[in-house]
């Protein structure tokens, strides 16, 4: 990203520990990264390496304690974790909202999905009630719900899962949010839904102007929407760059595991082979994280500084950054 | 002669209602599948949920009785058999299932998960279970010390790997394999990929593969049938069905996969609306209310299952 251009987002040593009866875990240990207006950050990484934790760290959805969030997250220069819990409200769902991998846990069954988009409205816009309302049924429009005023007064069961997630993506955009928090938001949808959704919040972004994090595992999915990625491993960033850069020449060990270990369609006809690379060996537990770096165990170039000290992130010529000792100088 | 040959598979549940259970209509899960699969062969059978690809693994061995239709495996149809007969019928023909989580007995140690199946189908000592438990453990790449762990104590993966072992124990000539990696990170998946290809090499295993992710179908089939409703709508050789996919279904569901190469820019082939519900399909092609192609005919008349040449099946009244 060029200089001038100020982060909408930026994320500055960012420690988020969770203390459990076994121990403190660090779900997330000192990240830095920045997100610009208008653009759409990808966010990969395999469970349990922090990209679902720095997410709710950012809106503060986390309950403090067992977790203890540190750091610096400037939000149009602010900095979140100092605004008080009145203050942070004002924030969730209005100026960035989220949505989820599992739209049934995360909408209301109690409350129809109309009133819950009317909800957000009424309560950050000051409107009234029934224009808060009207709003609501124009955001279903929005997201391409058929029958939008009669599906306002359906309760989150009647609907498919495919529908579910769309009413998630209209409450989320239903104050125009400058930042949109997407956690794996069509993990648990078939292909087809995934595309229709995905197909939907590309319109939707250049409709709002919204910036956009997209949390997956699918690297797929991150090719087709990111402009920049950040991939993650056990609670740090491993490798930041343009997504063209980090699929033509990975440069961490782990994403050139990760880019070699998933199977995609051709492959095998390109590549004639059957077996797949492997990264060997399992992620860390967060409780027993490895000395030096957190990679070396699983790393097939390890060297002796890999198991002793922990490299520092470097930055790199074309905006990428990398964690790694062998791109250290 | 294929080793598994299913035709005109049936399975309706019924949907009871009300104190008196009356029946009040029949969710048609699998509606007419037919296929074969060969020995030391994958068949691939991919579908979106509810589409009836579990149900038609299961209905294969019968967890679910299946309501019509033949299951002919090894020249036994396994339909007719008795339950003495049919359990004979599950040492050669076993099953992976998805979830390692719940799939395996958690009071049970990996080495008593194991040692289970042939504890009981064959009469041999307990020093040959001990051998060929510790063979198998071997086999799947986990530690001999680890048999007298729990399965709450390994990974989603090392617990896949103790269902795959204990599916071999038996020497099976057939796995069904129900959606084996799902549950799992892609670095795992890889890993579980290319064990179930090297046994297969090894022991000359035929899989018949289901799974919604149509890479990781393409990358371990040498055929693929896909699903839609409880019915296949397309069967053909990996290759061509990828390369050259003729149900409209089938392309709108390949369109739909994104590629992890960001210079592509793909024509995706956009599905309005859900999977119909399979308690009431559509009349004729149960696609056609989906289907961008569709014709007159589609509405009245069922599509019949054809050979379009080169063992490509197709069931679409356009091609």
């Amino acid at each position: 990203m060029s200089g001038e251009i100020k982060p909408l987002l930026a994320i500055r040593g960012l420690h988020t520990q969770f203390h459990t009866f076994e121990g403190i875990v660090k779900a997330v240990d000192g990240v830095d990264m920045e997100v610009f207006p208008g653009e759409t950050l990808g966010l990969v990484g395999e469970s349990g390496c922090g990209k679902s934790v720095t997410a709710l760290s950012i809106l503060q959805l986390l309950r403090c304690p067992p977790a203890e969030i540190q750091g610096r997250i400037l939000f149009e220069g602010i900095n979140l974790l100092d605004l008080g819990r009145e203050r942070i409200r004002k924030i969730r769902g209005n100026s960035i909202s989220m949505i989820f991998q599992e739209p049934m846990t995360s909408l209301n069954p109690v409350l129809t999905i109309g009133e819950q988009i009317a909800e957000a409205i009424f309560l950050h816009q000051r409107t009234s009630k029934h224009e808060a309302w009207e709003r609501a049924i124009e955001m279903l429009h929005t997201v391409q719900i058929p029958e939008p005023r009669a599906r306002a007064r359906d309760y989150p069961h009647k609907l498919s899962g495919g529908m579910r997630q769309r009413a998630m993506i209209a409450m989320a955009l239903s104050c125009h949010p400058q930042l949109l928090l997407a956690d794996e938001p069509s993990t648990a949808l078939d292909v087809t839904i995934q595309a229709q959704i995905m197909d939907l919040m590309q319109r939707l972004k250049e409709e709002f102007e919204t910036s956009i994090v997209l949390i997956t595992h699918n690297l797929g999915l991150i090719a087709e929407m990111a402009k920049r990625v950040v991939v993650m491993y056990a609670g740090k960033v491993a490798e930041e760059a343009p997504v063209e850069d980090l699929f033509k020449e990975p440069l961490h060990p782990y994403t050139q595991g990760l880019l070699g270990s998933i199977p995609w369609i051709g492959r095998k006809l390109k590549t004639g082979r059957r077996q797949l690379q492997e990264i060997p060996g399992i992620v860390p537990s967060p409780l027993e994280m490895p000395q030096g770096c957190r990679f070396h165990p699983r790393c097939p170039r390890v060297m002796g500084v890999c198991r002793e000290q922990e490299p520092a992130v470097v930055r790199l010529a074309d905006h990428r950054l990398v964690s790694c000792w062998l791109k250290a100088e | 002669m294929a080793l598994l040959e299913v035709r005109n598979l049936k399975k309706h549940f019924p949907l009871k209602t009300g104190i008196l259970s009356r029946t009040i209509g029949h969710v048609r899960a699998v509606d007419g599948v037919s296929f074969t699969l060969e020995r030391g062969e994958t068949l691939g059978l991919v579908g979106e949920s509810g589409c009836g690809k579990t149900t038609v693994g299961r209905s294969i061995l019968r967890l679910i009785e299946p309501t019509s239709g033949q299951v002919i495996f090894n020249d036994q149809n396994l339909l007719a058999l008795d339950r003495a007969q049919m359990r004979q019928a599950r040492a050669s023909l076993q099953i992976i299932f998805q979830d390692p989580f719940s799939s395996l007995d958690p009071r049970m140690s990996v080495g008593q998960i194991i040692a289970e199946p042939i504890r009981n189908y064959l009469k041999v000592s307990r020093r040959e279970i001990g051998h060929r438990v510790a063979y198998l453990i071997d086999k799947v790449g986990l530690h001999p010390e680890q048999m007298s762990r729990y399965p709450h104590e390994f990974s989603g993966g090392q617990r896949q790997r103790i269902g795959i072992a204990r599916a071999l124990a038996l020497n099976p000539m057939a796995i069904i394999c129900d959606e084996p990696v799902s549950a799992l990170d892609v670095s795992i998946q890889a890993q579980v990929i290319n064990l179930l290809i090297q046994l297969q090499e090894e022991m000359n295993l035929s899989y018949l593969f289901i799974a919604h992710d149509l890479s990781v179908v393409e990358h371990i089939s040498d055929r693929v049938a896909v699903m839609y409703l409880g019915r296949i709508v397309e069967l053909a050789t990996d290759r061509e069905l990828y390369q050259n996919p003729q149900h409209p279904y089938t392309q709108a569901l390949l369109s739909a996969v994104p590629l992890p190469d960001p210079g592509i820019r793909k024509q995706r082939i956009l599905l309005e609306g859900d999977v119909p519900s399979p308690l009431n399909p559509p009349s004729g092609c149960a696609f056609h209310t989906r289907c961008a192609e569709r014709d007159e005919v589609c509405a009245h008349q069922e599509p019949t299952f054809r050979d379009l040449g080169d063992d490509h099946w197709v069931a679409c009244h356009l091609r």
